[in-house]
């Protein structure tokens, strides 16, 4: 049997077809980490090593692809936009700057939470914590509006919340350095 | 010096023959080659059996250089000429060595990089390096019986690009073809993980003699992930010398020392220090060349005391790395210690706090990196067809372009594993612009001006249109090797500029040919001779791995496409038979670029094996 006359597989496909994953925002982490291994196992350009030039040249551009469709699939923000842009959504572009006027309220209230519990620790951890359930409540709604419900403009200002929170996390984990 | 091993071209393709390889540790203060030899690593042992060849290199006027023993013996009677802890100098100019008073050597401020005046003239540290990376190629190729395909060198894992390119070029100014640099404490973890069956995620804490790396990896079925790695290029077992050091001429009152007494002074200061490893005080007593004699008593207790903030600073890279691979201390199953500092008690217990469980010491942690390396030179030199492990290996650092008010825009952040492909689009801010120059720098500051220059570049001829209407796309590349190369686009012109990238102040081709003329091993041989001969050593490793290629997956091909490749093959042997370096060359060439379509579907076979072999895993799971 010859393979010659196969279509020929595209590195360039999309990254959930890569890995031969579901489109859907909810994912099972094991199985991406898994056919991540599976996958570089195959192609990374060390495992050419003695192969021809021509082939280790192809194999660092398989393996350069395979681990940005990793990169976005293991982060929940970056995978949620991903999956919007196969949508025609571009949830992160910098025309989109709605957003509803309670959650900037509440943004600026954690900020000034922040400003002062700057060198208090206590403080600090609640503010921490706050935020890691907000977090994990836009999560929630993030794989509904997307994997069930089909509400890509909604998702998008859900990812929009995502990332403000994740901004301020970083910033709060900054302050705890400093502490 | 060994003959050149080539085989007959036309036997060249038997399926299995044995490259030498080896990897090497080149420590600030010991370095050392190991190799893979029925199966296991193995340190080389030189003729006196010793396998830790100090890091010290002795120049006398119009004499070969002294490396090693021998050199280290010479320090404190000949201590300008004699050079010791290199590696701190590698890659750095005059002004970034915060040190440099504290230095017992003549230092010049040389264009680029430090220099060192010796009896035998200006030494760079890229030449001192060679030096002693070339004494371990003479006792790997006599102890191994034959010429050495390539080496892996090992480097802290937080060097920069400087650093690495230093270390690139000493190793080829040495005669070593170089298969790769490693991350030292990603060496450690390899032979770490293999000897001891490891499943996890482990931190590799390496604290050597100038620097300290912490990595963290994930090591799952013979696939070592290395999740985010930070350090310190500047910390070391020599800063806590130093502490001693300053710490006697504080209690003696001793003005600045003489060069002489300053070795002495050094020399003590370490050997109290690994002393009080074991013993809870030491004597320290010497006679000073100036008539001055040091009497004194150094307790643990003190030594820890002034070294405190030392041991912290080894925490800070430790919290980042967790931070970057978003785990938490509970995530850790095991903390590996590497590197001679190491053995200080105060470091195992700050590491046992840190960490809240005690690190693992069961492995030599002078040798751990060396046999690491040996490991993947193995697999790199294409010894091992099918190796049943593999690594993947991050950016210690960012990378990314200057845009406006000198900030850096981080185009391929830290930790991103490699190979690695990011681009941006940038655009231009004056109306009719018709160029565009690009400053590609590394570090974690948003100033450049804190960051490390690497390379700058232009392009040229984009159309001329309004401010912000030109599209072009920069793309950086990082591969597996860790070489960066960077390119831009105009999008809607599709005008191109690249380069790849070499540092500022790495050696230009024409200085290291230079060098190599004026080194004692390649004074007499011409340089056009090694030109052929590496051209051919390239010839004859693609025969075979088109031999092999064509051996294991032959049938991928029509028998007219096989015929052409057959053809290239016979064109390319016919000119490894002549001395014509360009012929060989273009036959090369050929060959490559008829080989591709062929490349293509053996990549596709093996991904279509891996992905099947996965699904049919799951559907009987
Ligand atoms: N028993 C000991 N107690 C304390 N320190 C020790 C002991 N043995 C060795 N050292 C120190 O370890 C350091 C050398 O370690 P090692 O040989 O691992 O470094 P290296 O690989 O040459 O350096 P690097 O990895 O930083 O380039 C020296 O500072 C030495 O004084
Ligand atoms: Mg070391």
């Amino acid at each position: 049997m010859s393979e010659a006359g196969a279509a020929m597989l595209d590195f360039a496909q999309n990254h959930l077809d890569l890995f031969g994953l579901p489109s859907r925002f909810d994912m099972d982490v094991a199985a991406l980490e898994e056919r991540y291994r599976t996958l570089q196992s195959a192609i990374h350009p060390d495992r050419h090593a003695s192969a021809p030039e021509t082939q280790r040249r192809l194999a660092e551009q398989w393996a350069g692809q395979v681990n940005e469709a990793y990169r976005v699939l293991k982060s929940p923000l970056e995978r949620g936009r991903y999956l919007l842009s196969l949508h025609g959504v571009d949830a992160l572009a910098p025309t989109q700057t709605s957003m509803p006027a309670e959650f900037l309220m509440q943004q600026m209230e954690w900020r000034e939470e922040l400003a002062e519990a700057r060198g208090d620790h206590a403080a600090l951890c609640r503010l921490e914590q706050a935020l890691q359930q907000e977090h994990h409540g836009l999560l929630n709604a993030l794989s509904s509006q997307l994997d069930e419900l089909g509400q890509y403009e909604v998702a998008g200002e859900t990812l929009r919340k995502l990332k403000f929170i994740a901004r301020l996390e970083e910033e709060v984990g900054e302050a705890f350095e400093a502490w | 010096m060994a003959l050149l091993q080539i085989s007959e071209p036309g036997c060249s393709t038997a399926p299995h023959q044995h490259r030498l390889a080896v990897g090497i540790d080149l420590g600030t203060t010991h370095s050392l080659a190991a190799t893979l030899r029925s199966g296991s690593a193995e340190v080389i042992p030189d003729e006196r059996g010793a396998s830790l060849l100090p890091s010290a290199v002795r120049y006398c006027a119009g004499q070969p250089p002294v490396v090693g023993q021998d050199a280290l013996a010479a320090q404190t009677t000949d201590p300008l000429n004699t050079i010791v802890s290199v590696k701190r100098l590698m890659g750095r100019a005059f002004q970034d060595i915060a040190e440099a008073a504290q230095l017992p050597y003549r230092l010049l401020d040389a264009p680029g990089m430090v220099k060192l005046d010796t009896a035998a003239g200006a030494k760079s540290p890229v030449e001192v390096s060679a030096d002693i990376l070339r004494t371990l190629r003479t006792r790997s190729e006599a102890v191994l019986g034959g010429e050495l395909t390539g080496a892996v060198i090992t480097v802290p894992a937080y060097f920069d690009d400087a650093q690495r390119q230093a270390t690139k070029d000493a190793a080829n100014l040495s005669g070593l073809n170089v298969l790769r640099l490693l991350n030292e404490p990603t060496a450690a973890a390899i032979a770490y993980g293999l000897d001891q069956g490891a499943e996890g995620t482990y931190a590799v804490y390496d604290l050597g003699g100038g620097t300290f790396d912490l990595s963290i990896l994930k090591l799952s079925r013979g696939v070592f992930e290395v999740l985010a790695t930070s350090g310190n290029a500047r910390l070391g077992g020599d800063d806590f010398d130093q502490r001693i050091y300053a710490w006697i001429l504080s209690q003696t009152g001793a003005a600045q020392p003489s060069p002489r007494d300053m070795r002495l002074l050094l020399a003590a200061a370490r050997d109290a220090k690994e002393q009080l490893s074991d013993a809870s005080s030491v004597p320290l007593a010497l006679a000073l060349g100036n008539g001055q004699s040091v009497d004194l008593v150094l307790e643990r207790a003190a030594f820890e005391e002034m070294t405190r903030d030392l041991v912290q600073q080894t925490l800070l890279p430790c919290r980042k790395a967790l931070k970057d691979a978003s785990l938490s201390l509970q995530d850790i199953k095991g903390i590996v210690l590497v590197g001679g500092a190491t053995r200080m008690p105060c470091i195992r217990q700050a590491v046992a706090e840190f960490f809240g469980q005690a690190p693992l010491t069961n492995l030599d942690p002078d040798k751990v990196v060396a046999l690491g390396a040996a490991i993947q030179a193995n697999i790199l030199a294409g010894n091992q067809q099918t190796g049943d492990w593999l690594l993947l290996d991050v950016t210690p650092l960012s990378l990314g372009i200057e845009t406006m008010g000198g900030l850096t825009e981080k185009i391929i952040p830290r930790n991103a594993t490699l190979p690695v492909t990011r681009a941006q689009e940038f655009t231009t801010f004056k109306d009719g612009q018709t160029a565009m120059s690009f400053h590609v720098v590394q570090g974690e500051r948003e100033l450049v001006a804190d960051c490390r220059s690497l390379a700058r570049f232009e392009l040229r001829g984009i159309p001329p249109m309004v401010a912000g209407a030109a599209r072009i796309r920069v793309t950086f590349q990082v591969d597996a090797d860790g070489l960066l190369s960077v390119s831009a686009r105009e999008q809607t012109s599709g005008v191109v500029a690249a380069v790849a990238v070499k540092p500022s102040y790495g050696l230009s081709d024409g200085e290291i040919s230079r060098m190599l003329s004026e080194s004692y091993q390649y004074a007499q041989q011409d340089l056009q001779a090694r030109s052929l001969h590496e051209q051919l050593t390239e010839a004859n490793r693609m025969l075979e791995a088109v031999a092999a290629a064509l051996a294991s997956d032959g049938d991928l091909l029509s028998a007219g496409e096989r015929q052409a490749i057959d053809t290239l093959m016979a064109a390319l042997t016919e000119a490894t038979r002549g001395s014509d370096a360009g012929r060989v060359k273009v036959c090369l060439d050929n060959l490559n670029a008829g080989t591709q379509v062929f490349a293509g579907r053996r990549m596709d076979r093996s991904i279509r094996h891996a992905l099947t072999g996965r699904a049919i895993g799951a559907i009987a799971a």
